[in-house]
């Protein structure tokens, strides 16, 4: 069993708080997962804002073909291929997975779970330093000769085996690496989120007192382990095929190209709840402190976070619909599918009956919650439409799959980031934030991102097909309301992107001017609020924490303040 | 004196690393990886039976045969090796200095194993088995790649482990943390020597 008071001269000797390290050794080469969060925070919020600017200008391109687009010039139809290509890649590979698994991760765990630092920290200062290199080989296959690979984020073969068809002879083998490379981080970050969750506890903290953020974040750190290593199996294959001349994914040399697309999706598909679940479990820990009410349910909650999980695992091939796959096999497909929607809603149904009833403090944090359960349902009601392979065949490869994916994963990516961030600010940087500009940001980005993708859903089904770079070529797809909807869409987004300028500034007077933050500025129950603000390094200083109750006592009836925190004996 | 005990280890630099609460830390972490690396392995089985089912004719016309017998050998020494490891084991936990003979047969047995495996691919590329020269050349050096990769690795790991037994610094996490992977390594052989060699 766990010892919980730390033997007094083990942080002496290994000078918790006392070293004077220089600025590198302390900021870039930290073993603390406060600081190796941190470096995932700002490693992701960089590329989002590249991976915003990649949209920005494929938009412009769609909404006013041929322009010369400020500050990026002629989008040519392989810099828009491209385009595509690396603003999916980035948003999901260098965004969603590092913010919200590596950075709430590497943050919470240690400080929810009542212990200095990670179990391998070593093995997690690796885990960004490969992370780090992967966005650096990433950045430089834009630059290399014939340009970023533009075969989309799915890189189906034979496009993306071979350079004659890509175009792009070593754009192709970067993107591979770097995917490959940002892999291996995750791999080395997993391990550690669920071997310190799993053995590291607090005493007394039983796995049903674990905060709901933290359950989520190593349910999704076993899936992601469990489903990535056939993609890596693919990826090693499709890098033969590039580099070697191998002839897997080779259809007239005996290969199968429909090979590579169940090995993708066999990992793409669970990929969506890697990214979901952390989002769901920030939103429930914010709902509950915001409606001050414990979590509805809170076991259902997390065995249907596990069945999830276990089903993403049969629902692959509905992303192959129509690539030829035997319509029994599609019948299989459908089923399943149309089965992951029932424990996704219950999950939800359980966040609304934790709100029944509350008293909602609707500040920026709730406001992102509570957005996040609103447009999401929306993404996951007109997933229905995509996994059943009869409407299917209409919707494949339409604008209706794009607005459906975008409803799903801007509220994982970016709105559940908000709201964790805004959440946990105070904790990370011992500042509050301001609210009226974190207001102000919020209806700016949530009102122009319904404008983006509602009238996408409306040119999906139209007919309207992705990858196509100019619709003017396509007289029946050029017609004036289209093209209206696409610079409605196209404007919507840039005003968005403005919006983030005010979550920039907001950031920057925050964290000089804002108003110092106490330990527990929103009378939290979970043990991050016992640290100080920031949490110096070893988090709890000498005495580590000991927990009594579950996470979310909020207006017990026994108790006359309306929180009960888990370390607080009576 | 017997040397039963270990030298002091270096205190834990933190408290995380003193709980645990399942399992070693160690051992735990590399379950966890040991399930990725099944799924790769899954991945690069169902990639193969999948292009054999739909070929023609498989191994196809005018390529090599594979060595089905000498493989057996090879498949035999492997197993012994991850046995005289799990005696390794067994005899750590008596007493350490127990564990070496066991340990170094283990290492002895699983370099037999990988040496074996070059000379074979050394001869079946001078017969015209390569990656390029089929779908079958290429998913074999791809799948037996891939494993004698990791039992390369995993035999560095085990000399690393040997090396720190004779300076009395392997602490019973390691050893079955390491072992832990060359099970692993040994048990997913046969099932690759079944469906690439012999089915």
């Amino acid at each position: 069993m766990a010892e919980t008071i730390a033997t007094p001269g083990a942080h002496d000797d290994h000078g918790h708080e006392h070293h004077d390290e220089g600025w590198v050794k302390k900021y870039l080469f930290s073993t603390d997962h406060k600081i190796i969060a941190m470096q995932y925070m700002f490693t992701g919020m960089a590329m989002a804002v590249i991976g915003g600017f990649f949209a920005y200008a494929f938009r412009m391109q769609l909404a006013f073909p041929g322009m010369e687009v400020p500050l990026w010039g002629v989008v040519t139809s392989a810099e828009y291929n491209s385009l595509v290509t690396n603003h999916g890649t980035i948003m999901i590979f260098w965004v969603a997975m590092p913010v919200l698994i590596a950075a709430f991760g590497n943050y919470l765990i240690p400080l929810m779970c009542g212990v200095d630092d990670m179990v391998f920290p070593r093995l997690n200062r690796l885990s960004y330093q490969i992370f780090f290199v992967s966005a650096v080989v990433l950045i430089w296959s834009f630059f290399v000769e014939g340009g970023g690979f533009g075969g989309a984020w799915t890189a189906y073969p034979p496009l993306s085996a071979k350079a004659e068809y890509s175009l792009t002879p070593s754009g192709a083998s970067l993107w591979l690496i770097a995917v490959a490379l940002e892999f291996v981080a995750f791999l080395m970050g997993g391990i550690n989120f669920v071997t310190t969750a799993m053995n590291s506890r607090a005493k007394g903290m039983g796995i049903y007192d674990i905060p709901m953020v933290v359950w989520m974040i190593v349910i999704a750190s076993i899936l992601f382990m469990a489903s990535v290593g056939p993609l890596i199996a693919g990826a090693v294959m499709l890098f033969f095929d590039q580099q070697l001349g191998t002839a897997f994914f080779d259809p007239a040399q005996g290969g199968d190209p429909i090979l590579w697309q169940h090995l993708f999706w066999f990992f793409g598909h669970p990929e969506v709840y890697v990214v979901l679940l952390p989002a769901m479990g920030i939103v429930a820990d914010v709902i509950c402190v915001m409606g001050r009410k414990k979590l509805f349910a809170y076991r259902t909650v997390l065995f249907t976070a596990i069945g999830t999980g276990v089903l993403s695992f049969t629902v692959w091939a509905h992303h192959q619909f129509i690539a030829g796959i035997d319509p029994r096999m599609a019948h299989v497909f459908t089923i399943t599918t149309l089965l992951i929607s029932i424990p996704i809603a219950e999950m939800c149904f359980c966040y609304i009956a934790t709100l029944y009833g509350g008293s909602l403090t609707l500040n920026t944090p709730m406001l992102w919650a509570l957005s996040f359960i609103a447009t999401f349902l929306i993404g996951g009601v007109t997933g229905i439409f995509l996994g059943a392979s009869g409407a299917d065949i209409y919707f494949h490869d339409t604008y209706f799959v794009l607005a459906h994916f975008h409803y799903t994963f801007f509220p994982i990516a970016i709105i559940g980031t908000f709201a964790g961030f805004t959440f946990w600010f105070p904790k990370m940087f011992g500042r509050m934030m301001n609210e009226t500009l974190g207001k102000i940001h919020f209806w700016g980005t949530i009102i122009p991102f319904n404008l983006i993708f509602l009238p996408l859903f409306v040119l999906g089904a139209a007919g309207q097909h992705r990858r196509i770079y100019n619709y003017d070529n396509f007289p029946e797809l050029a017609l004036p309301w289209m093209q209206d909807l696409r610079i409605l869409a196209t404007l919507s987004l840039i005003v968005m992107l403005g919006f983030q300028l005010v979550f920039f500034y907001n950031c920057y007077v925050s964290l000089r001017r804002g108003k110092k933050a106490p330990a527990n500025p929103w009378n939290a129950n979970t043990l991050e609020w016992l640290a100080p603000s920031p949490p110096p390094h070893g988090n709890f200083g000498d005495k580590l924490p000991e927990v009594y109750r579950g996470p979310y006592e909020y207006n017990h009836p026994d108790r006359s303040e309306d929180f009960w925190p888990q370390h607080v004996p009576n | 004196m017997r040397q039963r005990t270990l030298r002091p280890a270096p205190a834990p630099a933190s408290v995380a690393q003193r709980r645990q609460q399942l399992l070693p830390n160690g051992v735990l972490g590399m379950l966890i990886f040991v399930i990725t690396e099944a799924m790769l392995f899954a991945g690069m089985i169902s990639g193969f039976l999948i292009v054999k089912a739909n070929a023609p004719e498989w191994p196809p016309l005018g390529q090599p045969r594979l060595p089905a017998g000498e493989t057996a050998f090879n498949t035999a020494a492997l197993l012994a090796s991850g046995a005289s490891l799990f005696f390794a084991n067994r005899a750590y936990k008596v007493w350490p200095n127990r564990a070496r003979l066991p340990l170094l047969a283990a290492l002895a047995l699983g370099a037999v194993f990988v040496v074996f495996q070059g000379i074979e691919w050394v001869a079946l590329i001078r017969e015209g088995l390569t990656l390029t020269s089929s779908t079958h050349g290429a998913f074999f050096y791809l799948i037996v790649g891939t494993h004698a990769l990791h039992a390369v690795a995993a035999l560095v790991a085990l000399g690393w482990s040997a090396w720190l037994l004779s300076q009395r610094r392997l602490r019973p996490g390691t050893l079955q943390a390491v072992s832990l992977f060359w099970y692993f390594v040994v048990g997913v052989w046969p099932i690759l020597y079944f469906q690439v060699y012999l089915a």
